[in-house]
């Protein structure tokens, strides 16, 4: 794992917090970055791509195994598959926006995601419900206005966080989650899931378990890939996405376009659940390292 | 299928729940099962049939352990809900097995009994005052609630104005109510919060290590100037000071102390107290 290190901090590999000190002409031994995105109010504000790598010191950074693709060959059972699985590099922040109650910001090769929640809080008397937390979703794109695939993926974003958001613990009060696309290159909602699981954890909120995302493509002569690039979606016959949970490795939400077999789809779920225990294996290193800094 | 889900890899400790005391002190994660002392001992042999032999065939004695934030109970184990390290503390008095609790960092405040607040006052409707605490709804606060309040001797409290008081209900089914008295009737400090000053939000862990009692930052701040300061255990600090600039200065320090190593706070401490 690479850490790196900036000055004037205890040698910090990961954001513990953001905010600024704003005190007249003194200046402290530690400075700190106050990171400008519009994000927190749910605006059209885009950050500019520079800003975003600014933000990358201290990051912690997830080294993939770069092994074997796994290959399937029509309906047969595959043999004992190989150790590794091609994840794309990926990398997560915390703590990086000041106004929601937990952020986080989650990188799968070149595709980016931002996610901030804001709760518990307080609830709208139409959308409150008496015995639980009212979960609301809400993703941008990085350019246009939200459509109807935002609407559809908020949609199952949602559904898989109320499977494990323990909503019973604060009713009559409402947990948002925003995400905001900063770029966009394959994988998108596997992204969003591990993006809005970390901000989770991050704010506080209560879970029975973690969930990570996983998408595998499947070509046209059958090669599973995981986590494939836009490229790659875009010449597969079919992409599926699963949702997975940390306990069991069970399966939270599938959601899958394009043709394939019964025997292919049992092959990619259980590829995305091997795959899964690396991804799991990330985020406990990485709020480890976010509480042992403190 | 199932070979591939097999752990090769470590897995998140589904499945496989580990005792409670030896996870002392380290980083757990929501999802998480911890086993109790008492039952460990009963699963330690692994069921091969040495297990001692127990005259009262039935319920076994258990050790009553507590249950903290951050911590759910699962069937007869602990659930972890959130993220942090774990802590023990040894009961006090006899019996018991102490409480076990997550310590986590957070920002939202959520409404505890008995934990003393800064509230703004945000309405007046008939007999109580609306206050925000931070939570997800706003708390109540009758007006009889203060210390020598009657009906005709009202207090004084404007929409706006700061309250220091403590929550006699705070539970998820209700709405949060608070009080500027203890259970004798007098105010022990808390009421209406005195002009000036600066109210500021910081995370609850920091309020938390700033109230504990072996905190020497609280100390070599009075050092610094003469200050008033209220906590509140929703991450509001109300701070002042003679002037303007040293209410900042303070304010200023107590939000850098979190991310602040004892060393580089000293050289603050100390270049402070030079200038």
């Amino acid at each position: 794992m690479r850490l790196l290190e900036f000055r004037g901090g205890r040698g910090r590999g990961q954001i513990v917090s953001k905010r600024g000190a704003t005190c007249g002409p003194q200046s402290w031994a530690v400075r700190h970055r106050r990171v400008r995105t519009g994000y927190a109010a749910c605006t059209q504000a885009r950050t500019s791509v520079r800003k975003r790598q600014r933000a990358w010191f201290g990051l912690v950074e997830g080294a993939m195994q770069a092994d074997a693709k796994i290959r399937t060959a029509g309906g047969t059972e595959p043999g004992p598959q190989g150790p590794g699985c091609s994840l794309r590099h990926f990398a997560c922040e915390q703590n990086l926006l000041s106004r929601p109650d937990g952020s986080a910001s989650f990188l799968q090769g070149d595709t980016s995601i931002l996610a901030g929640v804001y709760g518990p809080a307080e609830v709208k008397v139409s959308k409150e419900i008496f015995n639980k937390a009212t979960l609301e979703v809400i993703l941008r794109p990085k350019i246009g206005l939200p459509g109807v695939a935002e609407k559809s993926r908020e949609r199952l974003i949602r559904n898989t966080c109320e499977a494990v958001v323990l909503g019973t613990l604060h009713p009559r009060t409402s947990i948002t989650i925003v995400l905001q696309v900063v770029s966009d290159a394959g994988s998108l909602l596997a992204c969003c899931l591990n993006a809005a699981c970390i901000a989770l954890v991050d704010a506080g909120v209560p879970m029975r378990a973690l969930f990570c995302g996983v998408t595998c493509a499947l070509d046209s002569d059958g090669t599973l890939v995981l986590d494939p690039t836009a490229k790659q979606e875009k010449e597969a016959r079919a992409v599926l996405t699963f949702a997975l949970d940390s306990v069991a490795q069970k399966l939270l939400m599938s959601t899958t376009k394009g043709l394939y077999s019964d025997a292919e789809l049992q092959q990619c779920l259980a590829a995305a659940q091997a795959a899964s225990q690396h991804v799991f294996r990330f985020y406990r290193e990485s709020l480890q390292r976010r509480y042992s800094k403190s | 299928m199932a070979e591939a889900a097999a752990p090769a890899a470590e897995s998140l400790g589904g499945g496989r729940a580990r005792a409670a005391r030896t996870v002392l002190g380290q980083v757990v994660l929501p999802g998480e099962e911890l086993l109790l002392p008492q039952q460990e001992d009963a699963e330690g042999p692994g069921g091969t049939g040495e297990q001692p032999l127990l005259l009262n065939a039935g319920a076994r004695s258990r050790v009553r352990v507590v249950c903290g934030p951050g911590l759910r109970r699962c069937g007869d184990r602990l659930l972890v809900t959130k993220c942090g390290r774990l802590r023990h503390k040894e009961p006090s008095g006899g019996g018991g097995g102490g409480v076990y609790w997550v310590d986590s960092q957070q920002k939202r405040y959520v409404p505890v009994k008995g934990d003393h607040v800064i509230g703004i006052v945000t309405a007046k409707s008939g007999d109580t005052f609306k206050v925000d605490v931070g939570g997800s709804e706003p708390a109540s606060l009758s007006y009889l609630a203060f210390e020598g309040a009657t009906k005709r001797n009202r207090p004084n409290v404007q929409v706006g104005d700061l309250i220091y008081g403590q929550f006699v209900v705070a539970n998820k089914d209700m709405e949060p109510e608070m009080v500027c008295i203890d259970s004798c009737g007098r105010a022990n400090g808390m009421g209406v919060i005195g002009q000036d000053g600066l109210l500021f939000k910081v995370t609850l862990g920091l309020i938390r290590k700033l109230l504990a009692p072996d905190c020497e930052i609280l100390q070599e701040v009075g050092k610094l100037y003469p200050l008033e300061i209220v906590f509140g255990m929703n991450g509001r600090i109300w701070v002042k000071a003679k002037t303007i600039q040293q209410t900042l200065i303070l304010a200023n320090i107590l939000e850098a102390c979190e991310h602040m190593t004892t060393d580089q706070r000293k050289q603050i401490f100390s270049r402070l107290a030079e200038s």
